[in-house]
């Protein structure tokens, strides 16, 4: 049982939109185990962003339960929420989301900074994350003067640098070219060898075929959930 | 959140937006600009005051008897003028019957004076202090003699013409040449000079060396005093605590002299450089009660100021608030990080601020005769008092960034 990093229980979010209520996800069950690598998929409107937020503990589900590494944590408030998003999850978003302002070097050790890690064990980490991700040389360059699949490098060395249990990726190839998205799923790849539980959200089935198992969500429900024969033969 | 990083992201907002800034920050730029400025010219002020105004005119650990105030820095009603002007006159006699009985250790000299026009060889030398005292007059005012000596008693008593003048009228009248020995006519009598007195410079602009000394008895003396009237007897006691005995002593030995009963006032004058000071001292206090309110308005409009950038950021920045907030940042490191920036900015503009003020109470020295004085602790009231401008204005808009939804934060743009 403890190689469950994800388990949801029945999860249903509701949103209330004037007089109208939305239901994006109706009762969600699904098991996600450590060193798996998922593409959840489904068209617009099937519930797959809403899924992410509440996996991301971006958002909290007004039904059912998720425990995220044993621990229950859709009834946490706010902060202990920004605490949990700190310590287990890494976000790797399709814009990238990297502050314009900062270098590639201070972009990574963002995190950290919010985990309370002291100044030069936060230099140390994220130089050895942008290390991993081949951007060694690019350290003190600020988001506008890197390419896209540089920022996205970034992004990632972010994402892994506090050692997450899963690694969110939400349409990570969605701005690149076709080149540079095999070159960022290459590095999923190497990660995945590594250890590293991936959760890729995707409408793109050529990206999804770099995942071994491949969730589709309908109309806020399970539609299908099945290994990538691809991968796994 | 590190307060250093909000800090130097401040700063570097401030760097990259230089004229924004300049104009977000004016308002506490101003309030600070003007608590410093005004700081410094109403101290130099008092300096200049006690210093110049009140320990040259009147002297130190000096007092003087007299019918009436000499100097009056506050405001005086025509009333108390006619009754100042109903007071028996200070007589030859009053002054001696003091100087005998004084038991404090002091100094007494008689002192009439009024403006005369000294001449030398056909060149006249108008609106003149002619002075007629005793020796005792240049310690008590602390005229130092440049050149040639002062007057003896003895020559008081014979009332011998002779004269020490101040250095301007050394210059004037007689042109470069030595005046040591020349004679001056007044009103028509000859006098010799017999020393010249040291450069005094300047007060409030006006020269304090056109003056002329000549012994009491001197010929001259029923133009400056009517028969047997003294403008003052000027006393002077050799530390504070035994000027203010002297002056007790005196104050009872003219009541006595007087007949005056004890519910009656003085009719007589006792004036010290701070009896002289008290106009100012009410002028002064004034300003530095008003102070703080009319600072306190530009520092209100600056803030106000301060907390619409503040939040125009925190809409401009929305989308980086998500991003830290999927990152870990709690509710209370948004908090902070905006607070920090507000209070930095703040601070950036006090400190500018302080400087102009220091500029302004420099240029005020340049160009007037007020020393003006940059009170330390004024910088730091300054500077204190902006960061707290900024920490309060930046609280409203940094929980609004705090309470900012990530998923739409994230969004954002």
């Amino acid at each position: 049982m403890s190689d469950r990093i994800i388990h949801v229980e029945t999860l249903a979010r509701e949103y209330v939109m004037g007089a109208e209520r939305v239901l994006a996800l109706r009762g969600l069950t699904l098991t996600i185990r450590r060193n798996e690598y998922v593409a959840i998929m489904g068209p617009s409107g099937s519930g797959k962003s809403t899924f992410m937020n509440l996996i991301g503990c971006l958002d909290t589900p007004s039904g059912g339960s998720y425990w995220l590494n044993g621990q229950e944590v859709s009834r946490l408030s706010d902060d202990a929420l920004a605490r949990v998003r700190n310590k287990e999850i890494g976000f790797v978003f399709q814009t990238f989301n990297l502050l314009p302002r900062a270098t590639a070097l201070h972009n990574v050790e963002l995190p950290l900074v919010y985990a309370g890690v002291s100044s030069r064990e936060r230099r140390e980490r994220a130089v050895k994350a942008l290390t991993r991700v081949g951007l060694e040389h690019r350290m003190t360059h600020k988001p506008n003067e890197l390419s896209g699949g540089q920022r996205q490098r970034v992004a990632i060395a972010r994402a892994l640098v506090n050692e997450p249990s899963i690694l969110l990726a939400d349409e990570p190839t969605g701005n690149l070219d076709s080149t540079t998205s095999e070159e960022i799923m290459k590095v999923f790849a190497e990660l995945h060898a590594e250890g590293q539980t991936i959760i890729v959200v995707t409408h793109e089935p050529s990206i999804a075929e770099h995942a071994e198992r491949v969730v589709v969500l309908r109309d806020g429900l399970l539609h299908s959930d099945t290994p990538n024969t691809r991968v796994a033969a | 959140m590190p307060v250093f990083e909000a800090v130097r992201m401040a700063l570097r907002t401030i760097v990259s937006q230089k004229l924004k800034s300049f104009f977000s920050l004016i308002g506490v730029l101003i309030g600070v600009t003007f608590l410093i400025a005004v700081v410094s010219i109403v101290q130099g002020m008092n300096v200049y005051m006690e210093d110049q105004f009140a320990n040259r005119l009147i002297g130190l650990n000096t007092f003087t008897l007299r019918r009436q105030p000499g100097i009056n820095t506050g405001n005086t009603t025509e009333e108390t003028w006619r009754a100042w002007q109903r007071r028996p006159r200070i007589s030859y006699a009053d002054a001696d019957y003091i100087t005998e009985r004084l038991q404090t250790p002091a100094v007494t000299a008689k002192y009439c004076s009024d403006r005369m026009t000294l001449m030398y060889n056909g060149k006249q030398a108008k609106d003149i202090e002619l002075m007629g005292t005793e020796p005792s007059y240049f310690e008590i005012k602390n005229v130092d003699i440049a050149s040639g000596r002062i007057f003896t008693p003895q020559e008081v008593r014979a009332g011998v013409p002779v004269l020490v003048v101040g250095s301007e009228i050394g210059e004037k009248l007689f042109e470069g040449q030595d005046p040591l020995g020349k004679v001056v006519m007044i009103a028509g009598l000859p006098y010799r000079v017999i020393g010249v007195a040291a450069k005094r410079g300047t007060l409030f602009g006006i020269s304090l060396d056109k003056f002329a000394v000549m012994p009491f008895r001197a010929p001259a003396r029923r133009y400056i005093c009517p028969l047997n009237v003294l403008d003052e007897l000027e006393i002077k006691a050799a530390n504070p605590t035994l000027m203010l005995a002297a002056m007790g002593e005196t104050e009872a030995l003219m009541r006595t002299r007087r007949g005056l009963r004890p519910e009656q006032e003085n009719n007589f004058d006792l004036q010290n450089a701070s009896g002289a000071l008290e106009g100012w001292k009410k002028i002064s206090k004034v300003l530095i009660t008003a102070l703080p309110l009319l600072v306190a308005v530009s520092l209100v409009v600056g803030g106000i100021v301060i907390m619409n950038i503040m939040l125009m950021a925190v809409a401009e920045r929305t989308r980086e608030i998500g991003i830290r907030k999927a990152l870990g940042a709690k509710r209370r490191d948004i908090l902070a990080q905006f607070v920090i920036e507000s209070a930095t900015l703040s601070t950036v503009g006090a400190m500018f601020g302080v400087a102009t003020g220091i500029g302004l109470a420099y240029l005020v020295r340049a160009f007037t005769p007020l020393p003006a004085a940059v009170a330390p602790w004024s910088i730091g009231v300054g500077v204190g008092v902006g960061m707290l401008v900024g920490m309060v204005a930046g609280v409203y808009p940094a929980s609004r960034a705090a309470q900012l939804d990530p998923i739409t934060a994230l969004r954002a743009e």
